[in-house]
């Protein structure tokens, strides 16, 4: 969301305590970190992954739902479910302008996510089987995500919480076009209830794992709260989310796949069973059903794309030459 | 071939009386794709009636090393305000 040529933190700072602690002090009284500022490598670090991560989340994303545009029930559904899609696109090029101004080049993030140096949201490792999974994917994962993302409006870097307000902004109809088609489902017919349900059954614990490990396990947490990049821990989101997504669950008389979950009058939330944290790690590391195949189609699109980058820059440079022989 | 298409700063105007304003970023080959990529992505949800695309090297900023220099110095020039000068109740607004 800035020039390129306006990036200041090249790691030239020189990071004495009198440094650090002034750029603390800043943080702390909410100011905004822009790109030109002096800002400590780890902290740029973090951002150019974290940002990074969610860009190619983004559009990593784009897969499991593209999967169903063609064969969406009706033209209402499509319209919607293709301009949710090409709103994941604008996202995914949103946070990679944001990250972009930190100095790392569009070409590195995407050179990153095909050599699987970069992650993404594990969620999208799952596949989406049936037209059910359209609405859920937009329920719960969008819902996890927008969880996740609003306090992300006030993170302490001004164009990742720039990019991040115009992405809540849009965020919400896609949660609400999925709750709609999952709703339509659980009250049709008998068939169209269980496809519902069993799509309830296959997401909601990826959905839990989107909020990442247990706090104590989260090896970023800490250093991110204290620099504002995050605002909220791991656990705190997946509370918040769970408390907000039980009852929607219930109003539509799908049953949330934990025998443990139970009110707890006392904490005001939900206690919940634990999560299959050996599954979350198997998909982090590649081994989730649809790894491969996620990474093989968006290879697939860079490198089939690549004779309309080749022929948009051609096309420029004539433009640009003939104008020069005009003047 | 390298393909790093340039950088564009996108503005829009919300609607007409009001200013362009910044609102990000995007790469094109030339300004006719930065400004249909522009309006692609920035404008799907009526933010605006107008849209002008400027080249991110064409914009000179200000050095952020000299922003005190460049900057501070208004902050002690109170007599700039109105609210600096006294004027008696009974003149009413001013």
């Amino acid at each position: 969301m800035y020039s390129q040529g306006l990036i200041g933190a090249d790691g030239r700072t020189d990071e004495t305590p009198e440094f650090l602690e002034a750029f603390q002090q800043r943080v702390d009284a909410e100011e905004k970190i822009e790109p030109t500022d002096a800002m400590p490598e780890g902290y740029r670090r973090t951002l150019v992954r974290q940002i990074g991560q969610h860009a190619h989340s983004e559009i990593v994303g784009m897969l499991p739902e593209g999967n169903w545009i063609t064969r969406a029930p009706s033209l209402r559904r499509k319209a919607a479910l293709l301009a949710k899609v090409q709103d994941e696109g604008g996202h995914g090029l949103y946070l990679y302008s944001a990250a972009e101004t930190l100095g790392v080049s569009r070409e590195q993030m995407t050179e990153e996510l095909h050599s699987g140096k970069a992650k993404y949201s594990s969620i999208f490792n799952y596949p989406t089987l049936s037209w059910a999974d359209i609405g859920t994917v937009g329920w719960l994962v969008d819902g996890a995500a927008i969880m996740n993302q609003i306090p992300l409006c006030r993170c302490s870097f001004g164009p990742y919480a720039r990019a991040m307000i115009r992405v809540c902004k849009e965020e919400s109809f896609h949660q609400r076009q999925g709750y709609e088609i999952i709703m339509t489902l659980a009250q049709g017919t008998e068939a169209q209830k269980e496809m519902a349900q069993d799509s309830l059954n296959r997401w909601w614990w990826p959905a839990l794992m989107m909020f990442g490990p247990h706090d104590g396990d989260s090896e970023h947490s800490d250093q991110s709260m204290k620099w504002k990049i995050k605002r909220f821990t791991n656990d705190e989101l997946r509370q918040k989310f769970i408390d907000a997504t039980v009852p929607q669950a219930e109003y539509l008389g799908l049953k949330v796949p934990d025998p443990e979950l139970k009110w707890n009058e006392e904490k005001g939330g939900y206690d919940h069973g634990e999560i299959d944290w050996d599954e979350f790690w198997r998909v982090v590391k590649g081994h989730g059903r649809m790894n491969r195949d996620r990474i093989k189609a968006r290879k697939a699109a860079w490198d089939n794309g690549a004779w309309v980058r080749e022929a948009a820059t051609a096309h420029a440079e004539k433009r640009r030459t003939r104008r020069m022989a005009a003047e | 071939m390298v393909n790093t298409t340039p950088l564009w700063e996108v503005f829009i105007r919300p609607r007409n009386g009001l200013a362009h304003k910044h609102v990000g970023s995007l790469h094109a080959a030339d300004e006719i794709m930065a400004l249909q990529a522009a309006r692609d992505v920035y404008t799907r949800r009526g933010e605006g009636n107008s849209v002008w695309v400027v080249p991110s090297a064409a914009i000179t900023a200000s050095d952020p090393d000299q922003a005190e220099e460049n900057f501070e110095p208004t902050g002690d020039k109170i007599y700039r305000h109105p609210t600096f000068y006294e004027i008696p109740e009974e003149v009413g607004n001013m």
